[in-house]
């Protein structure tokens, strides 16, 4: 596991930046984004639509490169790294939760939380253990040979979750977990990834619409048009939301 | 990447991932393999027809003698007019008694025919007699069924003797006479039958062998065919030591015939020198022929099927964009992609290549007992059409392969 060690920090960008070619205009998704993350930390996303947050996170979960400045994860510069070693960083140090929890379909839930071990050095046999382990941290042990179609979404994003965290990563990165799913079942699955965040000092970055979401994190950062325009700690729990709306002001 | 363990463990779960994938689209997986199958079949098919003609001939040619050459008079140029081949009485006893000091040559035998009506009581047939030499019989390796083949003896004596091919006994005598002692008149000179032939059947442009008569070629000349000149033969037969000596020995045939014709440099020669292998040349260039169209079509099939493979991985690349994209972010970089897709073409191919061969090995059996042809299966062919369609699974898939490993994790996620 990586150090939980609060203060040492994990992420670190300087001037990132994210430019697409657009026919002949220049969308500029994200522009420079300097902003630091220790190991520990729960972190929340928010912002309109296409205000940069998901151009951030695929940055930050080396799914793609900037155009401009400097990633830093664990203190080694990975932003200009080329594919396979990006691949191999997603696959040692990151672990990924989507909103639409995109388990492979007709594959159990145990299979599914082991995909991420085909790619890494892990041996065959230590696989499963570890893939049972994952789910059963996640409450769904008892699910471990159903197929995703046989599951309610809760049951799904938990398999998903129990999917980033089987290889141990440092960053879990959760793009709008909560978005598919019914309120009870998003407050179970927050309640999840905090007490998951706790217990096991694993960074977490969250990607969200829902004020409710943000308020159970630490930090919440704000996104406007490609830019940070707040970064807010949410000290006192029940305060969170309201500086985060007055910073917006 | 660790190569050694981490390899191994790779190629289980691509092989497994792979398998599944096939398994859960059955009868795609089944149509697209058809064209394979198909293909591979034929391929074998045919093979095996071909090999079993191949056979076939071999067995004819081994029939009319090992090794052997021959000699024949002709194409001698007299006033501008060109007799054919055959056509000229230049070869003579003399030419063979020298031929025999060829150390290339085993034997050397000699021959004039004619179409003569043999009588035996009151029954009578028209057949080739053929006046030959002893050696005759080891130059043909033709053995005898009954009785014996005329020797030396015979031959200088002019004995009235004559050996029977089947065909002739056949027809002079009834079920359960036995030829060998009677008395047998060709052109009213009394034979002895001293033997019968072997059956050697059909040569291989359809005349039948055994309808013959051979008498020593002493008393052919002097009392059957006579009004020729003498000391000439119509044909020389002679057998090479090997088949290796083979070309060896007809080129030192032609030099021999040219010193004792006194041909001169430039000059064309009076007589022909063939082997057997020049006269099956047009047979073995006609199955050549049927053997390139036959594997032209297999290679038809083969491609189609391949491209059957291509159509279908690309169909399967599409719909599995979002997989594709969630493998790349969990960690599996683009060769990981293009093995799992190229091990999917593989393995469609290869179970296709295994149907393929079944498939073929059930056709060959069932042309062997339906139509009668000769067939023969080579495990070579097997194996190789067998590794064929892995090859042409792995060639036709890289595209698609190559097309998934080059996804963009990002778009591929967001794919729907």
């Amino acid at each position: 596991m990586a150090a939980a060690a609060g203060g040492a920090p994990l992420i670190e960008t300087v001037g990132l930046a994210r430019r697409y070619a657009l026919g002949d205009a220049t969308v500029h998704a994200l522009v420079d984004a300097t902003l630091r993350i220790d190991a520990g930390e729960l972190v929340a996303i928010v912002g309109p639509s296409g205000s940069g947050k998901s151009t951030l996170m695929n940055l930050l979960g080396c799914l793609d490169r900037p155009t401009a400045g400097v990633y830093r994860l664990d203190g080694r510069e990975v932003g200009g790294l080329d594919g396979d070693a990006r691949a191999e960083i997603r696959n040692r140090r990151i672990g990924f939760v989507f909103q639409s929890f995109n388990l492979l379909a007709r594959t159990t839930a145990l299979e599914n939380v082991e995909l991420p071990l085909y790619y890494g050095p892990l041996p065959l046999a230590e696989q499963r253990p570890r893939a049972e382990a994952a789910l059963a941290r996640v409450g769904i042990a008892h699910r471990a040979h159903h197929v995703p179609s046989r599951m309610s979404g809760g049951e799904q994003q938990r398999v998903a979750i129990a999917r980033a965290l089987v290889g141990d990563p440092a960053l879990v990165l959760a793009d709008e977990p909560t978005g598919n799913l019914d309120s009870r079942t998003s407050g179970e699955i927050m309640t999840m990834l905090v007490e998951l965040n706790r217990a096991t000092g694993v960074t977490m970055v969250i990607v969200t619409h829902d004020p409710e979401v943000a308020a159970a994190t630490d930090r919440v950062l704000e996104f406007r048009d490609g830019r940070i325009v707040a970064d807010t700690p949410a000290a006192p729990r029940h305060g969170a939301r309201t500086r985060a709306t007055r910073a917006e002001a | 990447m660790s190569a050694g363990p981490g390899g191994a463990k790779l190629l289980v779960m691509t092989a497994r991932t792979a398998a599944r994938a096939l398994r859960r689209n059955r009868l795609r997986s089944g149509l697209t393999m058809l064209g394979m199958i198909i293909g591979v079949a034929s391929v074998i098919a045919m093979v095996s027809v071909g090999a079993g003609a191949d056979r076939f001939v071999q067995q004819q040619l081994a029939s009319f003698g090992t090794n052997i050459v021959m000699v024949i008079p002709g194409a001698v140029t007299s006033g501008g007019a060109r007799s054919g081949w055959g056509g000229a009485s230049t070869l003579t006893v003399a030419d063979a008694d020298a031929l025999a000091r060829v150390p290339e040559l085993a034997a050397v035998t000699y021959s004039r025919r004619q179409v003569l009506q043999v009588i035996y009581g009151s029954a009578n047939w028209s057949t080739v007699v053929q006046g030959v030499t002893d050696e005759f019989e080891r130059v043909r390796d033709w053995q005898v069924a009954s009785g014996g083949f005329f020797g030396e003896r015979h031959e200088k004596s002019g004995a009235k003797v004559a050996v029977l091919g089947q065909t002739v006994a056949r027809h002079l005598f009834g079920p359960g006479q036995d030829p060998v002692g009677a008395i047998v008149r060709i052109k009213n000179v009394p034979f002895k039958v001293i033997g019968v032939l072997a059956a050697k059947g059909q040569s291989s442009w359809g005349q039948d062998q055994d309808d013959v008569v051979m008498i020593p070629f002493s008393t052919a000349e002097r009392r059957v065919m006579g009004a020729g000149i003498l000391g000439t033969v119509e044909m020389i037969y002679a057998s090479a030591r090997t088949t290796a000596d083979l070309p060896v020995a007809a080129d030192a045939i032609a030099t021999v015939l040219r010193q004792q014709h006194h041909i001169g440099h430039g000059q064309e020669d009076d007589f022909t020198v063939r082997t057997l292998e020049d006269m099956t040349g047009a047979s073995a260039a006609a199955s050549e022929v049927m053997g390139n169209l036959l594997l032209a079509i297999a290679s038809i099939s083969l491609l189609v099927g391949g491209i059957g493979i291509m159509n279908i991985l690309l169909v399967s690349v599409t719909e599995r964009t979002r997989e594709i994209g969630l493998r790349m972010a969990v960690g599996a970089k683009a060769r990981h992609i293009l093995l799992q897709f190229l091990t999917e073409a593989a393995v469609l191919s290869m179970t296709g290549g295994l149907v393929g061969v079944a498939t073929g090995l059930a056709a060959t059996h069932l042309i062997g007992r339906l139509a009668q042809w000769p067939t023969a299966l080579e495990p070579a062919s097997l194996a190789a059409s067998f590794l064929f369609s892995g090859v042409v699974g792995i060639f036709f898939g890289y595209y698609p392969a190559y097309k998934a490993s080059r996804l963009d994790p990002i778009e591929a996620l967001r794919w729907e």
